[in-house]
């Protein structure tokens, strides 16, 4: 008998991921004009605080009622279903734009509304996980398992802030890779009964 | 490169063989990885889930990347295919999957790319498709070429495919390069070599199949894709 697979290894997105990955509109989750949609903005930071011109961030998040969508299309998009996906590259001043809705709380979690992050770069051998959190759910951002067990400092890294934009209300949610301020990544493989306990054999109960 | 490359392999492998991030002979990584350790949580609910992709993102001609053009592109036609499975085993059914390349020459239709090696008008270099009912993608393409980058003296990148892939679950998500058996620049290359565990370098690697080599016509080769962290639905009962 045989165990369960070995992981591929992580490799580079490379500097050259442009005509792969990006597709257009691709931080347009939901259409301009759209009622109640934010702006989420921010600069990507390396460890001296310089721009970083060639990262790419995913977005993954529930929609306004909570639901997380099911329905395929997160690329091509029909203008009318919320996706929930947004994949932008950064541009050569480090920053990126998403236009998106707020999502709602997931019915059944514990946790506070955040949209899910992935963060590519040349230079990164393996992806970064991060969240965005919103200021105004102050209660629930209280209650959330992650933030509440993060020292205000670094959970202030999670939290998007406030700030205009021209097409309506926004937020900044800035990313820095490494030293003063950098932002909480996360270790999300620390879940599995399913990996720990067959590899190392001794996962938790 | 070579001693600065012997020397980082003598670190601890990381957990399930992906490269330490902060992999010194690999230049970029010095401002670009996180100096904290990352926090460990448990996944949300959000990050349990996946996007969600289907017939409308991805068009069956997507998958063969010697037609995205009026000509035929220069090179070694090769087929390329494989299985997307998770942790347990199980495929990853109709899930995206991404590939972008160098032409035969080792360049990128990329305006950062600055190897004095000539575009191929019939030849753009990125690829989509959905995994089947059984996990399984597969593109037409043209073998990539081996290229020079600037992290040392006389640095050459082996022949690569970059690969990109998404599972049941946000938590899977993964990007990496699948190599060609054989090559002599692999211990010379440090973003191959930052997976510094013998047995995960070899699944970077794909293995030449005669069966799906078509004849008359293009070579084959067969690669799995396994992907980490915890899926989307629990485990089988049957496979437990
Ligand atoms: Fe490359």
């Amino acid at each position: 008998m045989t165990g369960p697979p070995e992981p591929t290894p992580s490799q580079t997105v490379g500097p050259f991921f442009a005509f792969g990955l990006p597709f257009d509109g691709g931080g347009d989750v939901v259409p301009p004009g759209t009622a109640g949609a934010i702006s989420l903005h921010g600069t990507v930071r390396d460890g001296n605080g310089a721009p970083v011109p060639d990262a790419l961030l995913e977005f993954w998040q529930a929609g306004p009622d909570g639901r997380l969508p099911t329905r395929g299309g997160s690329m091509a998009r029909d203008g009318r279903t919320f996706t929930g996906f947004a994949r932008v590259p950064t541009d050569r001043a480090g920053d990126y734009t998403v236009r998106t809705l707020r999502p709602a709380p997931v019915a059944g979690s514990t946790e506070a509304p955040h949209l899910a992050v992935t963060v590519f770069a040349r230079g990164l051998l393996f992806h970064l996980f991060t969240r965005v959190y919103f200021p105004n759910h102050t209660e629930a951002n209280a209650a959330d398992p992650l933030l509440s067990s993060l020292p205000p400092e670094r959970a202030a890294t999670l939290i998007a802030v406030p700030d205009g934009w021209f097409g309506g209300p926004g937020y900044r949610f800035d990313i820095r890779m490494q030293g003063a301020g950098e932002t909480v990544f996360l270790d999300l493989t620390g879940d599995g009964a399913q990996r720990s306990s067959t590899i190392d054999g001794a996962g938790p109960a | 490169m070579t001693a600065a490359i012997r020397e980082a392999a003598t670190a601890p492998p990381q957990r399930g063989g992906h490269p330490d991030r902060a992999y010194a002979p690999y230049r970029s990584t010095a401002l670009r990885a996180p100096s904290q350790p990352l926090v460990v949580a448990s996944p949300s609910l959000v990050e349990r889930t996946a996007p969600v992709f289907g017939a409308a993102d991805v068009a069956p001609i997507d998958a063969d990347l010697t037609q995205h053009s009026t000509g035929e592109p220069l090179g070694e036609r090769i087929v390329v295919t494989g299985r997307v499975l998770d942790a347990a085993g199980r495929p990853v059914r109709h899930q995206l999957v991404e590939v972008w390349q160098a032409n035969a020459a080792g360049r990128y239709r990329h305006d950062g790319d600055l190897h004095p090696a000539p575009l191929d008008p019939h030849f753009v270099g990125g690829g989509r498709c959905l995994t089947d009912d059984d996990g399984r993608y597969r593109f037409v393409t043209i073998k990539p070429g081996a290229y020079p980058w600037r992290n040392h003296h006389n640095a050459w990148r082996p022949a690569h495919i970059h690969f990109s892939l998404f599972g049941t679950a946000f938590t899977q998500r993964l990007v990496t390069q699948m190599y060609f058996p054989g090559d002599q620049l692999f211990a010379l290359d440090p973003i191959f070599s930052s997976v510094t565990d013998e047995k995960a370098q070899q699944r970077l690697i794909a293995r030449y199949d005669h069966d799906t080599t078509v004849a008359e016509w293009a070579l084959g080769y067969q690669w799995d894709i396994v992907l980490d962290g915890p899926g989307a639905t629990p485990p089988d009962p049957d496979e437990v």
